[in-house]
């Protein structure tokens, strides 16, 4: 089994978000960048299937800015044998992703893809089931376990009433959920091979591929704040409170 | 402008988020036909729900077993799609059940689609939360079809009435990937507290409150409340999956949000900011929750809420 990990490169989950001043987007200079959380979950389960001996060879592909190849050297050092790089800086809407994806998926025969259930900047959530559509395989959302048995998988996803199970015939894809495992970390070692895996890189051009327009940010905003609350000092001022704001 | 909405309806009922999709209907197209979609067993009773809802035109209910305990988007697209061509919009929650399918619907349409939206701005513009509820983002969607999926705590649920509009059957589409999906089964967490998304109070545990929810709970109880968590405390396994509040769990804004033992780590923040009142009880002065909330009482849990319970029985009571 062959497995395609999408893997973006995001903002770190720890540093603070900046908006640009005239609100045309958010600070991307200098600010620490990692890859989204939840797309390490899917190398790290690739990477669990290889060693079971259910997979052969896990290649992690990401989209986006020269940025992306340090992020793609870093889940090559996690363990993942061959990297795909399609480089562009035009920001990418996530249907144009999909279909880079599936064309990479046609190309080189997979036989599952794994991606995050979310990227952590845009929070979209629609990667996953697109490229389930196009390349008109079963879909597996929000996983929180995968089991292979033979040609299929059975699969837990987290559902707001609860856990599912279903079995998914190969090829198919899959989008991970937190509690799937804990991604392990890259030994000094492994970082100085990754240097040496190969890693190809590809032009929207190239690809033939031109985005396609449908949607338009026209501006980013800071959330509205909470003031800063009262200190109570006691149970009693707090029933008091709770009872002038009518929630008791 | 002509509407659909995919309602959620998991094992033939009507999920409550039905209500606020329609609400962003009407915001969006005052004047418009607004329809549903309903995908249930012939013993499902979600159609007949859905037809008492206000301001709805007509209600489609696509009937099979298939649908009995779940349904799949590899089950129900081709349906979906044929029927799209009578319609501008079509949305559906941003819950699991509407995230599952939308993209899905959205790729074999050949369109985007626009996540979690909190508001409507116009006929093609839509604001929505980006970066965990840190930033908003005002988006235009300029695809011949829009497909949307509204997030439910940002809208009033529409008002239910009492005579039902038509229901229509329309004939089930079943594509080539029937047999690659099979559902086996669903492992519901016993609960006779009211549905976190829902209820008016919600209760919170984090980390803090260790192994022992049972506190919580009471707690939860003596106020009628939905029993939440943090991911630290789902993680370490005090809890299920299903309580997780936050940026990757479930969003909720209900009248009163108690926190107990939560730091407040962003990642909980942006499931639970937009409640009313939010009060913090923990240990720590410093936790970031602690200087967010509405009220915050600093205070060993394990002597607080004890006492808070006694508290609030007594109100209870006496009210």
């Amino acid at each position: 089994m062959k497995i395609l990990i999408p893997i973006k490169r995001v903002i770190d989950h720890m540093a603070k978000i900046h908006i640009k001043p005239d609100g045309s987007g958010v600070i991307n200079d200098y600010v620490k960048m990692a890859i989204n959380p939840f797309d390490e979950i899917a190398v790290e389960q690739a990477l669990v299937l290889r060693e079971q001996g259910q997979a052969t060879q896990v290649t992690v592909l990401s989209i986006g800015p020269v940025g992306c190849v340090e992020t793609l050297r870093h889940a090559l050092a996690l363990g993942a044998d061959q990297a795909i790089h399609i480089q562009t800086d035009i920001p990418l809407l996530p249907l144009d992703i999909a279909k880079l994806i599936t064309h990479i998926v046609q190309k080189n025969v997979f036989d599952l893809v794994i991606s995050g259930k979310q990227a952590i900047d845009n929070d979209c959530n629609q990667v996953g089931q697109m490229v389930a559509a196009l390349l008109g395989w079963p879909q597996g959302t929000f996983i929180s376990q995968v089991v292979v048995e033979g040609k299929t998988l059975l699969v837990k996803r987290e559902v707001d009433h609860g856990i599912e199970q279903l079995r998914l015939v190969l090829p198919c894809v899959l989008t991970t959920d937190l509690r799937l495992n804990r991604p392990r970390y890259a030994s000094l070692p492994n970082v100085m091979k990754a240097k040496n895996k190969p890693l190809e890189t590809y032009t929207l051009a190239q690809l033939n591929f031109k985005p396609r327009e449908g949607q338009k940010t026209l501006q980013i905003l800071e959330p509205t704040s909470r003031e800063g609350g009262i200190l109570v000092a006691s149970i009693q001022e707090l029933i008091e409170h709770l009872k002038k704001e009518q929630v008791l | 402008m002509n509407i659909l909405i995919l309602a959620p309806a998991y094992q033939g009922h009507l999920h409550a988020s039905m209500g606020p999709v329609l609400t962003a209907a009407h915001q969006l197209s005052p004047k418009g036909t607004i329809d549903a979609i309903v995908f249930e067993a012939s013993s499902g009773c979600a159609a007949a729900s859905c037809a008492m809802y206000v301001g709805l035109t007509r209600i489609w209910r696509v009937v099979s077993q298939d649908f009995e305990q779940t349904i799949a988007p590899e089950w129900i697209v081709p349906t979906l799609v044929e029927l799209a061509q009578k319609y501008d919009v079509i949305m559906a929650p941003a819950n699991t059940f509407g995230k599952n399918i939308m993209p899905n619907l959205a790729a074999v349409l050949d369109v985007g689609q626009v996540s979690d939206v909190i508001k409507i701005l116009g006929p093609r513009q839509f604001e929505r939360p980006i970066y965990a509820g840190n930033a908003i983002e005002q988006v235009e969607s300029t695809d011949a079809k829009i497909l949307l999926t509204i997030r439910p705590i940002a809208f009033d649920a529409a008002v239910m009435g009492t005579s039902p509009v038509p229901v229509e059957n329309c004939s089930l589409i079943m594509g080539h990937l029937k047999d690659r999906v099979t559902f086996i089964s669903v492992e519901k967490p016993p609960s006779q507290r009211p549905d976190l998304q829902s209820a008016s109070v919600v209760v919170s545990g984090g980390r803090g409150v260790g192994e022992d929810f049972s506190l919580i709970e009471q707690l939860a109880d003596c106020f009628g409340a939905a029993v939440g968590a943090s991911r630290a405390a789902v993680d370490a396994g005090f809890i299920t999956n299903d309580c997780q509040v936050g940026q990757t769990g479930k969003v909720v804004a209900p009248d009163l949000y108690i926190a107990v033992g939560i730091s407040g780590a962003i990642q909980h923040w942006s499931g639970m900011k937009d409640s009313k009142v939010i009060v913090a009880i923990n240990k720590d002065a410093e936790a970031p929750l602690s200087k967010m909330a509405d009220y915050v009482l600093i205070g060993d849990l394990f002597q607080v809420i004890p006492e808070l319970i006694v508290a609030v029985k007594k109100e209870k009571e006496t009210a």
